[in-house]
């Protein structure tokens, strides 16, 4: 099991989507909102998300094929 | 008795006990190394600090290494501080200063995060370090832990500025080319981290790390009379020294080392081909930084997606300050303009930086007698290439080895 902390970035098409329910559902993840800023037309979550890396990695690849912008929670370190 | 406490979350106020970690389990938000303030607040002194050693290193007691640590040094920090009357008088400010942090050990602001860094990390049984590097930073950390003796992996993006892989490559550490940008590069480093037993620099002993940049801000004030300046002017990447130099500034406040309380305006400085703090800055909703997709020279600053970005500008605003963007035109005309008036040669980042006070001058920001300070955080040897490309030799004659030739081309 590995766990990944993501910021799901949502644009105006996505925010009312139940994205992080299908994650949960179509997939062996575990999902765990940990904060949130959601306005009306844009947002973000950060999520926890608990799974075999492979199975990590196509749940990722869903929410992006879904137009959800997926990054690291805690932003770019690089320096 | 123990100077340090733990690490406490900047958003939820959790505490954990001090370790290799720099993400809020609860909330996710960054964790802070946490000082006993009351036992500092006898021991630090304006005399202790300037019996110190004339590096960064004579501000210990305000650095998270314990005292019987023995540290990781190259003589980093205590760099110049030089008062620039020429670029001065081109902008209208009679009071300008430069800190010159170019003149580090690997000419870098880098130098002073990574020798904290790694010292801590050597301390605390790690025997590899690592980081995810747009250049700088890799610099730094193959340096120092060569110096240390410790084994070093650095993560760079496969593109990466020639000039700066031969100057990491030369420390012999492992170089890990990624096919992919910066972006990619730091979350492999964040995957890498949930199975490897490695200090990375700028991930995970990020709270210490970061804590390196606040000498830099004691030093300027330190070197201005232990007086406070009433603008600063700093280069964004991830964000990260922003913060601190706030800090420092509460620090040196807070410790008596400065008589007044004035909080400088703390102004932030970013390439418009990677500029997503400066673009929440001038929205309706400044804490809400939306990544970019990096394109600008100024590479060694060039982060998409930049984990303090909504602190800088908070702290912007609560300072006075503001965040401004500069062209990638603009970028080379400040590094030219700073060579020509001080003899000052500084990367794109430097570029972006003196870029921002000029426009920021020009503007009209300033009266002209106010005390403004630009950190200088890269030498120009990194980035040289961009010079090459745009007509670099405006005033070069070639001539015959004759006085004739000489006169007849040269006129003096
Ligand atoms: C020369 C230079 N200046 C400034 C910065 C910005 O640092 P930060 O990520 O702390 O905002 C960097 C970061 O890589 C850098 O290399
Ligand atoms: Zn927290």
């Amino acid at each position: 099991m590995a766990r990944r902390r993501l910021k799901l970035i949502f644009g105006p098409d996505m925010v009312k989507e139940p994205v992080i329910y299908q994650l949960g559902k179509q997939f062996e993840l575990v999902t765990n909102i940990r904060r949130a800023d959601v306005s009306k037309d844009q947002g973000w979550v950060l999520l926890e998300v608990i799974g075999e890396p492979d199975e990590l990695d196509r749940g990722v690849e869903y929410l992006e094929s879904r137009g959800v912008k997926v990054e690291p929670a805690e932003g770019d370190l690089v320096g | 008795m123990a100077k340090l406490l733990g690490l406490r979350c900047r958003e939820c106020g959790a505490e954990y006990e001090l370790q290799a970690t720099h993400v809020c389990e609860m909330c996710f938000g960054p964790l802070d190394v946490v000082y006993d303030q009351a036992a500092l607040k006898k021991k630090v002194s304006r005399q202790r600090i300037e019996q110190g050693p004339a590096s960064m290193w004579r501000y210990r007691d305000l650095l998270p290494v314990e005292d019987d640590v023995p540290v990781v040094t190259l003589g980093e920090g205590f760099t110049p501080l030089v008062k620039a009357d020429r670029l001065g008088s081109e902008l209208g400010l009679r009071n300008l200063y430069l800190k010159n942090d170019s003149m580090n050990p690997t000419n870098s602001f880098k130098d002073r995060v990574v020798s904290v860094a790694i010292s801590w990390a050597r301390a605390h049984g790690f025997e590899t370090i690592a980081c995810a590097s747009t250049g700088n930073l890799a610099n730094a950390v193959a340096a120092y832990s060569a110096r240390a003796g410790l084994e070093c992996f650095v993560f760079i993006p496969v593109d990466l500025e020639p000039q700066k892989v031969v100057s990491i490559s030369v420390f012999d550490p492992n170089v890990v080319a990624v096919r992919g940008n910066y972006d990619e590069v730091n979350r492999l480093c964040s995957q890498l981290l949930e199975s490897t037993p490695w200090a990375f620099c700028n991930i995970n002993i990020r709270p210490f790390y970061a804590e390196g940049s606040k000498t830099l801000t004691f030093e300027t004030i330190e070197q201005l009379g232990w007086k406070l300046p009433d603008e600063i002017i700093i280069p964004i990447a991830s964000g990260c020294q922003f913060v601190r130099h706030r800090q420092a500034i509460r620090e040196l406040i807070d410790y008596g080392l400065v008589r007044d309380d004035r909080v400088p305006a703390l102004t932030g400085a970013q390439a418009l081909g990677c500029a997503p703090v400066y673009n929440a800055f001038k929205s309706d909703t400044p804490e809400r930084v939306l990544p970019v997709k990096p394109n600008t020279i100024a590479r060694s600053i060039a982060i998409g997606n930049p984990s303090d970005g909504i602190y800088v500008n908070r702290i912007a605003l609560e300072t006075g300050g503001v965040v401004e963007a500069v062209t990638e035109d603009e970028i080379v005309a400040a590094m030219r303009l700073l060579a020509r008036t001080e003899g000052i040669f500084t990367e794109t980042a430097g570029g972006v930086t003196i870029g921002v006070l000029a426009k920021l001058a020009r503007a009209g920001r300033w009266k002209g007698d106010e005390v403004v300070v630009a950190y200088v955080t890269g030498h120009g040897l990194k980035t040289a290439d961009v010079l090459a490309s745009v007509d670099g030799h405006a005033r070069r004659v070639e001539i015959e080895p004759t006085l004739k030739s000489f006169r007849e081309q040269v006129n003096i």
